[in-house]
């Protein structure tokens, strides 16, 4: 290991700590002490008094390295932002394809870089919109999506090779793919020249967000699918995004969403190999999504050491030859969780703290979250101003002249490499009990999550964990009025029509034949799923069609609610 | 001693935000009531079957999906047909203000939403099962 400064350096800077801490500080706390006797970050991680070249020293220059450069702690590409901004991606879905499209053009029209589609509860859990099950929830907090007909609405007049498309979908998400690369065709658009991504993480949703529809087994076989045919067929496109953010979400600490992530990342990587496709072939192509919380400095030193991880497992467990399979690319979102409804304009100041310090943590692609999304799915007046936060950083504040610029600091960088060991430690822990998918189906994780989401709630009423507007600062002034997005009572009715109309149209010969061949292939995990789902769509098959026929071959998924 | 409050938990619909529901689960079941939480996805039908054969005193409905004007009715009328009306129905989540004030109208007792304490959550049931008497 190559120090940043020699050991007899680091002793005299301790030595020169310890007297300062005894003089200095022993005087000043006699005056005035301390408003706590211990610190921590917002994930229980202690932190000092202040840090010095010391502590930085711990960590090896080498793992700092430069950007661009394994093992990429300090951003995976050499130049950053200063050849080209994150993508400005605000998250949109509601109603139909026609509706949502319109909202895509206008926050295209607003500067926005690229797109993110968010989908109704019916379409991420299979449902066709008339189904019993969707009743109440078509349209409401997303699109709906049943055939390629509505996917054709959504992307209308979008040029799909200009603009990267994410699609925030889980335990459907290959049928989507599936529409996706129809519509591209039947457009003469190249494959390869695609980019976007669908989410596509399955195993976080056992753990946290709880979407689901199989058993694990064939969740994860679908999920490898997806991985494998993107590599031989859509060079540029992301097959997988694997996330923390629902983690987070759903009550963990960050240092659990980050490591519970990686630990996701190895089961997927481990099952593509088993199909014989050597690591370089895909992982280039695997992407993240993290969350970015309110603890400024514990989010940055999150997604460097995340970065570091990352290189070092591909590398060192995978044996990745290619630098491009080591370097980690992020998607990131500010904190739903940390909006709140009283004063609600004040969470125009919390999300762009937190987009600041996901710019200086080096995302790739950025949400800001609406000032009223702890009310509603957001209107576009706040969409607008979400998206103007990260333009007023992109633009105003110069923070993406210089590359990393918080590398090097004493305290970034010691916690960076807290961050890492803490990481491995956990990663090691789910080996030695017998790996992630045995702690899913056994609740470890989901455990983990609920603990710590109790505990923030226990420190939110103790104002151990200070909520302006909630524990702190309450104003009884009523807010200001809010719009907020109404929900359109003909949504249903204009979805249904259309899947009707779809399925009278269809050939049902063919089509029956080909959901023959649809549960041949579920039954033979040796095939990939995507060829005959990808024939469905194009004969006009709903997702429900699809999603109906493989719970009869493969069953489906109830939890064990663990709290 | 009086018999512990009785709590139903449930998730109805797609929704699979849990991580408030589990949180009031835990802080109920500390308090000493006996918790039941049915888990994700259910239909209003089997909530309000558990309801009734677990002898609860409150059925809870957690909801982040904005669905609570489709599902609260749904509910409301199988209570009655239940002839189970005195059952003590409330509701949790994210909700536009305007929805709280149609759900409590058609009888939800009271709406806890996001960042509601855990001690203030004891203390709503508490009143609501003291404000209904014996049964």
């Amino acid at each position: 290991m190559t120090s940043l400064i020699d050991r007899k350096t680091v002793e005299a800077l301790r030595s020169e700590e310890a007297e300062w801490e005894q003089k200095e500080v022993g005087a000043f706390l006699k005056k005035q002490a301390e408003r706590k006797p211990e610190f921590f970050t917002l994930g229980d991680i202690p932190v000092k008094r202040v840090y010095t070249a010391a502590d930085a020293a711990e960590t090896p220059i080498e793992d700092i390295g430069l950007p661009g450069r394994y093992p990429f702690t300090r951003g995976p590409y050499p130049t950053m932002y200063r050849s080209r901004n994150w993508t400005m991606r605000q998250i949109a879905g509601f109603g139909t394809g026609e509706d949502t499209n319109k909202r895509f053009k206008y926050l295209i029209a607003q500067g926005q870089t690229g797109i993110s589609t968010d989908f109704d509860m019916p379409t991420l859990m299979g449902f066709d919109s008339d189904h019993p099950m969707s009743e109440g929830e078509v349209g409401r907090e997303g699109v709906a999506i049943d055939t390629l007909a509505d996917m054709e609405a959504l992307f209308d007049g979008i040029d799909l090779e200009e603009i990267s498309v994410s699609m925030t979908i889980n335990p459907s998400a290959w049928i989507l793919l599936a529409m996706y690369i129809v519509l591209a065709e039947k457009r003469g658009y190249d494959l390869d020249k695609l980019s976007g991504t669908i989410q596509a993480d399955i195993l976080k949703e056992y753990m946290a967000q709880k979407e689901y529809i199989f058993p694990v087994e064939p969740s994860v076989r679908i999920v490898r699918d997806c991985i494998t045919y993107c590599a031989k067929h859509m060079k540029r496109y992301n097959p997988i995004n694997i996330s923390g953010y629902h983690i987070s979400e759903a009550g963990s600490s960050p240092l659990h969403e980050a490591a519970f992530t990686l630990a996701n990342l190895i089961v997927y990587v481990d099952e593509v190999l088993k199909t014989g496709m050597p690591v370089d072939a895909f992982a280039p192509r695997l992407a993240f999504f993290f969350v970015c919380q309110a603890d400024f400095f514990e989010e940055i030193a999150k997604f460097r050491a995340l970065r570091r991880c990352y290189a070092k497992i591909m590398k060192e467990r995978f044996g990745a030859k290619n630098p491009e399979s080591m370097r980690l690319r992020f998607h990131c979102q500010t904190a739903a969780a940390s909006l709140t409804k009283p004063q609600y304009m004040v969470n125009v100041v919390r999300t762009s703290m937190q987009a600041l310090a996901a710019v200086l943590g080096g995302c790739q692609s950025l949400h800001t979250n609406g000032y009223d999304e702890a009310f509603a799915i957001p209107t576009e007046d706040a969409m607008r101003m979400a998206l103007r936060t990260q333009q007023v950083i992109a633009e105003e504040t110069n923070v993406t002249q210089v590359t990393d610029p918080l590398g090097g600091s004493y305290y970034v960088e010691s916690l960076t490499t807290e961050y890492e060991k803490r990481i491995f430690e956990i990663l090691k822990e789910v080996e030695e009990r017998g790996g992630t998918l045995k702690l899913i189906q056994e609740g470890w994780f989901q455990k983990h999550i609920a603990d710590f989401a109790y505990e923030t709630a226990i420190r939110k009423q103790t104002g151990e964990k200070p909520v302006i507007g909630v524990n702190r600062l309450v104003d009884d002034t009523p807010d200001p009025k809010i719009e907020t997005h109404p929900y359109d009572q003909s949504t249903a009715d204009r979805q249904c029509a259309r899947t009707r109309r779809v399925r009278q149209e269809r050939d049902p010969v063919k089509f029956d034949l080909l959901l023959q061949q649809l549960v041949a292939v579920a039954k033979d995990p040796a095939q990939n799923i995507m060829p005959i789902t990808i024939e469905l769509v194009r004969s006009g098959a709903t997702m429900g069609d699809i999603i109906e026929t493989l719970k009869k071959v493969w069953g489906t998924y109830r939890e064990t609610p663990v709290f | 001693m009086s018999q512990p409050i009785r709590v139903l938990l449930a998730k109805v619909g797609l929704d699979g935000h849990d991580r408030g529901v589990k949180v009031v689960a835990r802080t109920l079941r500390d308090a000493g009531m006996d918790v039941i939480y049915s888990g994700l996805h259910r239909t209003p039908e089997e909530v309000v079957t558990a309801a009734i054969q677990e002898d609860v005193d409150v059925l809870g409905v957690s909801l982040l999906s904005g669905v609570q004007l489709t599902v609260f009715p749904k509910i409301f009328k199988l209570l009655s047909e239940q002839q189970a009306d005195d059952l003590i129905v409330i509701a949790g989540g994210v909700m536009p203000d305007e929805d709280v004030v149609a759900i409590k109208e058609l009888g939800v007792r009271e709406v806890l939403l996001q960042d509601t304490p855990p001690e203030v959550i004891v203390s709503t049931l508490r009143r609501l099962v003291a404000e209904r008497g014996e049964r």
